[in-house]
């Protein structure tokens, strides 16, 4: 029989065991997908956090979480979780505490994080198989800094750092297909505005043994320049357009969980976010909609739907 | 306890094995790898019990090491020069993290260019990261200093983590007769490790090393911090008493090498020392009152002891074996600021010496000693000297004239 138990919306846990009052943006998208996941690892974990948005959840003396969390640095955070892991075994080992007392070792970083300067110690830690779970939010730029282009940005997407007519002149890295190519045990994007989905995939992450990805694309209204009660509808644009693939890898294959029969022109995710306003405006840029169509479909192209 | 040859960096290794550490997170880089190799070999067979786990950086190495130390196991680890800058983004932000661990440093010159020899630029660049620093000068305090540094390290008044800094090849690569304290006796020392209220247990949570976002916070934090460094004076000395009852070994603060009652001192760190006191000896016999003070402890700086030992002094002439460009040694800085109020200070003069592995002769030993009674009779103190001798002028113009540098300004000139 399989571990897994939410077959449907239901059966989802709806504890909200994260906290509200943090200090994220309105309709921040990263948070979003943040609460569906705790809900699922719970409280014995610990959460080893990178520099980002996000570090602004634990302020001191306040935690919006139940269980523990450390802050670490942009590049160094699957180090950390080796070193937490590595101690939680050996202190369970050698009989000084009890395996009761043992956390699920959870790693929450960004983009600019998780596609840069963290990939060293991350590609490390997956390489040992270290048994821990990564949580990639990718609002696809350094946010926390102001949003500037990072490894993540998508093509055309204007930052603080390409505010030209054109946007980003380059192409989003695919952190998944890194991550695959290391053969961890798990691995799988979602995104908070299909919310089972998501839990089928968490709770598959927490049941495995091994290196674990959730790269969880974040609508950030901030950044994106969206309204903030838009997130789920940009969200859900994004799996419906082909531009956010929902899928997951496992025992080296990739399966897309869903697949969007009669996908959306592109320009219905774009036109609605300030940072394609340059594509629209003042004079309407078909080139580079349609570079960014070109992409969606050749990548689905492969797969034959 | 038991005697044997040993390289300064097996005798560190040996200091790390006899504190019975748990964990051992690691990065190659010459001349430290010795330590991690043996480690790992006593992993292996099981002489230690607990994991070696070799890191993708020393960046990643100090953050897993202080994440462990944070979960509460007993950590060490070892890294040099390029490492240890490499890894200073976390040397400074794990020291705020108040768990106790020991690093040890084998010094080694950075680039640019790039050396394999010692000098303490390394270990200097990280003085103000929030660890404590001890120095050895011979492989039996390679040894003895990681094992203090645990007990240092873990007291209650400090939980700081430590640096133990050895010389690389004139200690790492030299063996010297070596005693290994006798296992049960030096975890008797060093005692259990104790995690205090530090630690990652389900039903215990903690949020630790969290944003601050003011300034009065952060300043609580910092100002604890270094008041909890300054602890670590007096809990060296207590360590070292106990150190002594149990190993019949005895550890100052400051090394005092026939200072006392001396009128001129050389002051230095490492082991370069021990070419201050063949020079120190010779000096004697020859009549002058010449003697040495090594500083045993970085940091904290030992202020109140380096005055008391220089009040009424002539003269002393600090040896840096590193430089900072555009200012000079680090330890003369440090010396005259603890100086700056006292009525009865000696001239104090700064020599460089040593960099990147280079001698310093019992000749200029000898010259310092005459420039130091100079600057006594005369009451004027020469300007800061770089140590550098005639024939090797005359070697580097050399290899300048093999790199064509001549020529190379000849053509640029036409
Ligand atoms: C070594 C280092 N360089 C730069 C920074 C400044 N910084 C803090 S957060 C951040 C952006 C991180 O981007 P990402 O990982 O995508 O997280 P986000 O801010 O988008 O949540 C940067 C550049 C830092 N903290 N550390
Ligand atoms: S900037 Fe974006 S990712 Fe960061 S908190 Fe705001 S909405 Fe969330
Ligand atoms: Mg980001």
């Amino acid at each position: 029989m399989s571990k897994e138990k939410i077959k449907k919306m239901r059966d989802i846990p709806f504890e909200r065991l994260l906290a509200s009052g943090t200090a994220m943006c309105a309709g921040c998208g990263a948070l979003e997908a943040l609460h569906q996941i705790y809900d699922i690892l719970g409280k014995n974990t610990v959460f080893v956090n990178a520099a980002g948005c996000m570090t602004l959840l634990s302020v001191y003396p306040f935690t919006p979480f139940r269980g523990s969390w450390l802050y670490t640095s942009m590049a160094s955070a699957p180090a950390a979780a080796q070193g937490i892991r590595d101690a939680l075994d050996i202190l369970i080992e050698k009989k000084r505490i009890k395996p009761k007392d043992n956390m699920q070792v959870v790693v929450l970083a960004g983009d600019g994080s998780s596609y840069g300067m963290g990939l060293s110690a991350a590609s490390a830690a997956i390489e040992r198989n270290l048994d821990f779970i990564y949580i990639c939010y990718d609002n696809e730029g350094y946010g926390n800094t102001g949003q500037q282009y990072s490894d993540a940005t998508p093509h055309a997407a204007r930052t603080s750092t390409s505010k030209s007519l054109t946007g980003f002149q380059y192409y989003k890295k695919d952190i998944f297909a890194i991550w695959a190519a290391h053969k961890p045990a798990y691995a799988a994007t979602i995104i908070g505005s299909d919310p089972l989905d998501l839990a089928k995939k968490v709770e598959k992450a927490k049941n495995m043994k091994g290196a674990k990805l959730i790269l969880a694309l974040s609508p950030c209204p901030t950044g994106w320049t969206f309204h903030s009660n838009e997130t789920v509808k940009i969200g859900k644009l994004a799996v419906e357009t082909g531009i956010w693939p929902l899928k997951e890898y496992a025992d080296g294959k990739i399966v897309h969980t869903k697949i969007p029969r009669e996908r959306k022109p592109v320009e219905e995710y774009l036109k609605i976010q300030g940072r394609f306003k340059h594509l629209f405006e003042p004079q309407r840029n078909d080139k580079l909609i349609a570079e960014i169509q070109n992409e969606v479909d050749k990548y689905w192209g492969h797969y034959n739907h | 306890m038991k005697r044997k040859l040993l390289t300064g960096n097996a005798a560190a290794a040996w200091g790390a094995r006899l504190a019975n550490v748990d964990y051992v997170p690691a990065f190659p880089i010459t001349p430290q790898t010795e330590i991690i190799e043996t480690l790992a070999g006593w992993f292996d067979e099981g002489a230690l019990k607990g994991r070696f786990v070799t890191l993708d950086s020393e960046h990643s190495m100090v953050t897993a090491a202080a994440s462990a130390a944070v979960t509460g196991v007993r950590v060490f680890s070892a890294t040099s020069s390029q490492g240890l800058l490499y890894a200073s983004e976390m040397l400074y932000a794990v020291s705020g993290y108040r768990v106790p661990w020991v690093l040890v440093n084998v010094s080694r010159g950075l680039s640019s260019p790039v050396t394999l020899e010692a000098d303490h630029n390394d270990i200097f660049a990280l003085r103000d990261s929030g660890f404590l620093q001890l120095h050895a000068s011979t492989c039996q305090e390679a040894l003895d200093m990681v094992l203090m540094a645990y007990q240092i390290a873990e007291d209650v008044r400090v939980r700081l983590p430590v640096i133990v800094n050895i010389d690389g090849f004139y200690l790492s690569f030299t063996r010297e007769p070596v005693e290994i304290p006798d296992e049960n006796k030096a975890r008797e020392f060093i005692g259990e490790f104790d995690a205090h209220n530090i630690s990652f247990r389900a039903n215990v949570p903690l949020s630790h090393a969290s944003a601050v976002l003011q300034g009065s916070i952060y300043s609580y934090f910092r100002y604890e911090h270094h008041l909890a460094a300054i602890q670590a004076i007096s809990v060296f000395n207590e360590s070292a008493e106990k150190f002594e009852k149990m190993f019949n070994r005895s550890y100052a603060l400051i090394e005092s090498y026939m200072a006392d009652g001396a009128d001129y001192v050389f002051i230095m760190i490492g082991s370069f020392a021990t070419k201050a006191k063949e020079a120190v000896d010779m000096l004697r016999e020859a009549g002058s009152l010449t003697g040495l003070l090594r500083l045993r402890m970085f940091r904290p700086f030992p202020e109140e002891e380096m005055k008391k030992l220089l009040k009424g002094k002539k003269a002393a002439a600090v040896i840096d074996q590193n430089l900072a460009p555009g200012k000079g040694g680090v330890i003369y800085t440090e010396t005259a600021a603890a100086l700056c109020n006292e009525k009865e200070a000696p001239f104090l003069i700064s020599y460089i010496g040593g960099l990147g592995g280079r001698d310093i002769t019992a000749e200029e030993f000898y010259e310092i000693e005459k420039e130091m009674r100079k600057a006594a009779e005369t009451k004027k103190p020469p300007m800061a000297r770089l140590l550098f001798s005639e024939a090797e002028l005359e070697a580097v113009r050399k290899l300048q004239g093999i790199a064509g540098v001549e020529k190379k300004n000849e053509q640029r000139k036409n």
